[in-house]
């Protein structure tokens, strides 16, 4: 990946390394209930669909499709690379699994809802966190 | 017009509403402005300051983006030396206006008889001079080490959407992706309000707009344009919500909080609620029709949160006054939103060209308009409906009056 954003970096704590530091191995990482198999995002202490607590972290696929978009063109930040694409990504394993991340690697003019995309991961702060962000994904012809 | 059936509604009535000048950067005392708009609305409705027992208001004072809150409850409870029996002042309700809805069940419980909610901000001093600031990023440098941490931020900020413009603009693209709605129907939201706030002397923005001058606007989040993003302002409002049962002996005609919404029924959260097209206020708007047999075609006069331009469109959707996704096509034209149109929209100009009062702007418009004293902006045909509504995203709130 070439230059690197400023970027406001996560708080990482017991409750959320999974998911901030999960890129370090290349997986995209969720709480799954292990008893009627939910994903869940963001992290909780129990599953909010049978309030279980047998939780694991697991790791997802990666892959999963635009749900939408932005084109920040606003200098919030200064930064050499506006308009960046802000996108809200949702997962293949569960229909609204989803998180907001920004689509790379790609013309942000480029990006569309409905494109097939798949997770990979920016490394800040000295190895302390890697930031799940989408390419879009090379579909067999 | 019948009663209506709940505990809350009916018992509750709007009798004064008050409001601070306003302006993009006063450069005063927040304090000051909360107290003028409340000494304002404690005598429009024909009281003083020792017949208040309620005071509420949103967010409740400190913390916040700068300029976010101008006063808590704490300032203006010491500052008018008030006598309450009931008091609140927080910013996890539903929406800005949960301030309101909980006057009135303050009222409707028997708590108060009558309570001062107020909504302070000057977010257009607080900023300086610069461009509107992004969340953590505060004078446009960023950094400072500062963590991301709890919710929506966490989850947010990484990702470089430093504002609810990013966020919101994307429930309008997928609005968009689903409807075919487009920037051209979207202008008028703003356009509309811009020609209303020409007749509102305390509007920020008051110059004519064309949809030229729309699309000529640089771009701030697609599909949002700098046009489509409220103006930060410096600015106080208030409404007295008194039992109902005292209002005929007050000074004016009171203004009966029919229904009111306050649903979330969804997950609170800018981007894991289920429908991105609709928001939190999806819900707040079913609940609000829920609790009156009137119908969206008995109002007459609709103030809609406009935070940015698509957040009214959601609530007209919401509200019915369309159907879902037909927002884009109903505003088109803007002939059916205007003053003298099926449904009047933000008159008083809205957030997008009055000023971002943040929610208090909608409610204090509502009740100008019902009194019939919004001069050169008054609909006409003696409106006696109005429906006043705040918030995007996960915040949504919303409240039906009628003037008997």
């Amino acid at each position: 990946m070439s230059d690197k954003p400023f970027r406001v970096l996560p708080r990482v704590y017991a409750g959320n390394e999974h998911f901030w530091r999960g890129g370090k191995d290349g997986r995209l990482q969720f709480l799954r209930c292990r008893a009627c198999q939910t994903w869940i995002h963001p992290h909780a202490p129990l599953c909010p669909s049978c309030y279980g607590k047998d939780l694991g972290v697991e790791a997802a696929s990666g892959l999963g499709s635009v749900a939408t978009f932005t084109l920040n063109h606003q200098p919030w930040v200064p930064a050499p690379d506006h308009p960046y694409a802000i996108a809200i990504v949702e997962l293949d394993e569960q229909p609204g699994l989803r998180l907001m991340t920004n689509v790379v690697n790609c013309p942000a003019e480029a990006v569309r809802i409905g494109m097939r995309v798949r997770a990979v991961f920016e490394e800040h702060g000295d190895g302390d966190v890697w930031i799940p962000l989408f390419e879009p994904l090379e579909e067999p012809a | 017009m019948s009663a209506a059936p709940h505990a809350l509604e009916g018992r509750a009535s709007i009798t004064g509403a008050g409001q601070s000048d306003i302006g993009r950067r006063l450069g005063r005392d927040p304090l000051e402005l909360t107290l003028d708009a409340c000494l304002a609305a404690i005598e429009d409705a024909g009281l003083t300051p020792r017949d208040i027992d309620g005071l509420s208001t949103y967010p409740g004072g400190g913390g916040g983006p700068p300029g976010f809150t101008g006063a808590g409850v704490t300032e203006v409870h010491d500052a008018l030396r008030l006598e309450l029996d009931w008091f609140s002042g927080g910013i996890e309700r539903p929406g800005q206006l949960g301030a309101v809805i909980d006057a009135c069940a303050a009222v409707a419980m028997g708590l108060a008889k009558h309570v001062l909610v107020f909504r302070s901000v000057w977010e257009g001093t607080a900023q300086g001079k610069g461009g509107r600031q992004g969340i953590g990023v505060g004078g446009g440098g960023g950094g400072g080490g500062y963590r991301a941490s709890g919710l929506p931020m966490e989850y947010t900020l990484p990702f470089r959407a430093y504002s609810a413009a990013n966020w919101i603009a994307m429930n309008a693209q997928r609005h968009f992706h689903e409807y075919g709605t487009t920037r051209e129907q979207l202008a008028w939201i703003a356009l509309n309000a811009r020609r209303n706030a020409a007749l509102n002397p305390k509007a920020v923005y008051r110059d004519p707009m064309s949809l030229d001058d729309y699309f000529a606007a640089r771009m701030i989040s697609t599909p949002f344009c700098l046009y489509d993003c409220d103006v930060p302002c410096d600015g106080a409002t208030a409404v007295i919500v008194s039992r109902s049962e005292l209002a005929p002996d007050m000074r004016r005609d009171a203004l009966r909080v029919e229904a009111v919404g306050s649903a979330l029924r969804g997950r609170p959260s800018w981007d894991q609620f289920d429908d991105l097209t609709t928001m939190a206020l999806r819900d707040a708007g079913t609940m609000l029709w829920e609790r009156t047999d009137l119908e969206p075609a008995d109002v007459d006069v609709a103030e809609l949160y406009d935070g940015f331009s698509f957040i009214a469109l959601a609530w007209l959707e919401a509200l019915g006054f369309c159907g879902k996704g037909e927002g884009g096509p109903f505003i088109e034209g803007g002939a059916r939103i205007a003053r003298d149109g099926e449904i009047p929209l933000n008159t008083n100009g809205g957030q997008l060209s009055g000023g971002r009062l943040h929610g208090y702007g909608f409610i204090h418009e509502a009740c100008v308009q019902l009194w019939g004293e919004a001069g050169e902006r008054q609909v006409p045909g003696d409106p006696r409906v109005g429906v006043a509504a705040a918030g995007g995203g996960p915040l949504g709130g919303c409240l039906l009056l009628v003037r008997d």
